[in-house]
């Protein structure tokens, strides 16, 4: 994990002592701050998963009851698991296009935020896939009321739909970053954001399976 | 990774103007005093609730002035009704749970000191700190307001449990809008607390200061700090169940209600659900949050004590890792709340058995603090009072678990006031105690006061008694068999004990009382308490190291560095008889 320079170090201040010790602590408190935000994303990471852990069992216990039938999945889900699987996918690519020298406005931001910018049009075009879904079993008659199945599948990919949506907000912030003149960009916030996005698509993945082996 | 390529931290100014210093602030000591203002509101209305319940228990027919015009159909005329007293009974237990003894030995004194305890600046997440204390305000407000709807508080409990919770009208007054005013709330609540969880686990990990390794943290912060992984865990649990709840209640979905449900004469739309699922939900969530409770009261009591008797606790390590162990273990206890629920009795078995193995830990640490004080000359002010208060509480609190864990004694003591006693004192009493004790114990940091003693010394005597003198009858009580949450004595075997509910509302009534005078306490020196000195308790943790009260960024210039354990007294340093953690001379050990 590294970084770019973001603000040139003040060579002014660097020639007195004083102000060069509380610039060396202000470098240590901002390789703190970087290691806090990326302990942050797991440990939100984790919260997210036991929550998803919580709506599995009781989907689980659901499961057991009298009133438990099965749904047909729409058929656009597996195009949306592909087209979420593929921007993980191309955020890589554009993860790995950064170098640590890597600066605003060089050839490797440039190709970075081709990257991120076609992996936000996927990220888009999963939840517009999500919405076909709804819209599938809604002219099909089935609603998040019809029946405990219909239940669990709205209320699941309801609920990592606004995560990818958080994920999305990240993405457009981060293309803005890598394309506006004159900006800072951090690469921790980069790691971070694409930690977050791997884990929308394999939690998708795990969902995906579930709703099709129980619902 | 090269030093050049790190950005440098943007240095931030200090805040300017009220809104952003007093509201809307970043700084962790601002946010850790607003959840200590609110828990403050909180507490104090949950007691006025516990007054009137203990009231109209024992004198059903009497008036309440005022009460009729905060609800007419709760109220008529200031005489309670069956199903009012209910609403009180729910709003306590919530107020109380949630706002008061999650919010104010954890995210209060934990906000505050967690950051300066290790040597930061501020929390890692300043913005998430700030939408955290104002997502629980929200939460806060939007639970109030349940009292001033015409449908009133909800009548369910702080448990909620389903299918009544989520029928909405037919389950009786309250249950329609009041209903989901406690859901919205609840699950508001979740997320604060969630984002709370985040930052302290992250600030713990990253922002510590130089040579604070993870063992030289008080003992104080490794509470909090297992605390926080519990919240994580506790409230992203709540949060779904609180979601499906919300569902049920509103969309029509059948998570909790099973079919063919009939209530108040009329058939539930609904098929199919599991009633059992809430409460598991609830309780992997609401076991876990006894422990949120009492685990910051520990650390807090341990590192109280250890200043006051002037010499470590026999292990730090064992202290540590028995919180460890009871956080671990709260997460395999849930079912013991639930052996009466129709649930598999060969897992009531399976329950029942992590929990008897959770009283090792706890064990282990009453007599890590009873070791250590045998022999010691502890120096007994209003902050020692109360952390021993807190053992004590704990511990009377604590030995009638052992009873409630075996689900063959439990089948007969479950919702009696056997378990009411129980659970207030082990966890609201004993966790208050700890409170008070970090109260009285950091208020000159925060204040640049100091407290005044003989007050405090006053309530002390005043809440330790009173609370002994309510708690441990309603033990005798229910193993007569008085059932908990009835407001009234339909039983003719209850008829001989209204004595005892009356001595336990007046005892109730004076302790109470007793708590203006910390109020008192509390406002009379914040304005003209004596100053302060920076080091008022000759501690040796790094917010004693600081002015008090703190200026904004903690440290100033100053970037501490931390060269020995928390606890170095009974030693010999320049300053008496302890060496503090960022003072870089040796420690010599000081031979009696």
């Amino acid at each position: 994990m590294s970084s770019t320079i973001a603000t040139p170090v003040n060579s002014q201040a660097q020639a007195l002592p004083q102000a060069k010790r509380r610039s060396a602590h202000s470098v240590a408190l901002a390789r703190q701050a970087e290691r806090a935000s990326r302990s942050g994303i797991w440990v939100g990471l984790f919260a997210i998963t036991m929550s998803f852990a919580a709506f599995s069992s009781a989907l689980f216990v659901r499961q057991g009851t009298m009133d438990w039938t099965h749904i047909v999945l729409p058929s656009v889900l597996y195009l949306n698991t592909l087209i979420l699987l593929a921007s993980s996918a191309t955020l890589e690519v554009a993860r790995r296009s950064l170098t640590a020298t890597s600066r605003v406005g060089s050839n490797a931001a440039r190709k970075a935020s081709v990257w991120v910018t076609l992996t936000l049009l996927l990220g888009l075009a999963f939840c517009a896939g999500q919405f076909a879904a709804w819209r599938d079993l809604r002219a099909q008659g089935i609603y998040l009321a019809t029946n405990p199945n219909s239940s669990f599948f709205y209320v699941l990919t309801f609920i990592h739909a606004l995560h990818v949506f958080a994920g999305i907000a990240a993405l457009v912030y981060l293309a803005g970053r890598l394309t506006a003149s004159r900006s800072t960009f951090r690469r921790s916030l980069f790691e971070n954001t694409a930690i977050y996005w791997h884990f929308m698509a394999v939690l998708w993945a795990y969902l995906f399976l579930l709703c099709l082996m129980k619902l | 990774m090269e030093e050049s390529s790190v950005q440098q931290a943007h240095v931030h100014a200090p805040p300017e103007g009220f809104l952003r210093k007093y509201v809307f602030s970043l700084d962790h000591k601002m946010i850790g005093k607003q959840y200590f203002g609110l828990a403050l509101a909180a507490v104090f209305t949950g007691m006025v609730l516990s007054w009137l319940m203990r009231i109209h228990m024992v004198w059903p027919l009497a008036k309440i002035p005022g009460l009729d015009l905060i609800s007419k159909a709760g109220a008529p005329g200031g005489i309670i009704t069956p199903e009012y007293y209910l609403s009180l009974m729910t709003m306590h237990g919530t107020l109380m749970v949630f706002f008061v003894l999650t919010n104010a030995p954890f995210a209060a004194f934990g906000n505050y000191f967690l950051p300066i305890q290790i040597g930061a600046e501020d929390m890692a997440f300043p913005r998430f700190n700030m939408m955290s204390f104002w997502t629980t305000f929200v939460a806060w407000a939007v639970l109030m307001l349940a009292f001033f709807i015409p449908d009133g508080p909800p009548i369910s409990g702080w448990t909620s449990y389903a299918p009544l919770s989520a029928v909405g009208k037919d389950a009786g007054p309250g249950m329609e809008y009041g209903m989901s005013l406690w859901g919205i709330s609840i699950a508001l609540f979740c997320i604060g607390s969630l984002l709370g969880a985040l930052n302290f686990i992250a600030t713990t990990l990253d922002l510590r200061a130089k040579g604070m390794t993870l063992m030289r943290m008080p003992l104080s912060t490794w509470a909090w700090f297992i605390t926080s992984c519990i919240a994580l865990l506790a409230f992203a649990v709540l949060l779904p169940a609180c979601i499906l709840l919300i569902l049920d209640r509103h969309a029509g979905t059948s998570f909790f209600i099973p079919a063919g449900l009939v209530i108040s004469d009329r058939m539930q739309p609904h098929s199919g659900g599991s009633p059992l699922l809430w409460q598991h939900l609830f309780w992997f969530f609401g076991h876990p949050e006894v422990y949120i409770a009492i685990l910051p009261s520990m650390g807090i009591v341990s590192h109280i004590l250890i200043n006051s008797m002037r010499k470590p606790l026999l292990s730090h390590k064992v202290v540590i890792y028995s919180m460890m162990s009871i956080g671990f273990l709260s997460y395999t206890v849930w079912g013991h709340h639930m052996f009466l629920s129709g649930m598999n009795p060969t897992s009531a078995l399976a329950f029942s058995f992590p929990t008897l193995t959770i009283t090792i830990p706890a064990t282990v640490l009453t007599l890590m603090w009873l070791g250590s004080l045998y022999g010691a000359r502890i120096q007994i002010n209003s902050a020692s009072l109360f952390a021993l208060g807190f053992i004590s509480m704990f511990v009377s609190g604590g030995v009638s678990g052992f009873f409630l864990a075996q689900p063959s004694i439990d089948i007969y003591l479950h919702a009696t006031y056997f378990v009411v006693g129980h659970f207030h004192m082990v966890m609201g009493v004993a966790s208050l105690f700890g409170v008070f004790a970090a109260t009285y114990f950091w208020f000159p940091k925060m204040s640049g006061r100091m407290m005044n003693e003989t007050l405090g010394k006053l309530h002390f005597w005043i809440t330790f008694i009173g609370t002994y003198c309510i708690f441990m009858p309603f033990h005798y009580l229910g193993l007569i068999g008085n059932v908990r949450r009835y407001q009234s004595f339909v039983d003719d075997f209850m008829q001989p004990y209204i004595g005892w509910h009356k001595f336990i509302t007046i005892c109730a009534l004076i302790t109470g009382a007793g708590q203006l005078i910390f109020l008192f306490n509390l406002i009379y020196s914040r304005f003209k308490g004596e100053p302060a000195p920076q080091n008022p308790w000759n501690a040796t943790s790094l917010e004693w190291t600081i002015p008090s009260p703190p200026p904004w960024n903690n440290f100033g210039d100053k970037h501490p560095v931390v060269y020995h354990d928390p606890y170095q007294y009974g030693v010999k340093g320049s300053k008496g008889d302890f060496v503090m953690q960022d003072s870089p001379e040796q420690v010599i050990v000081s031979g009696d």
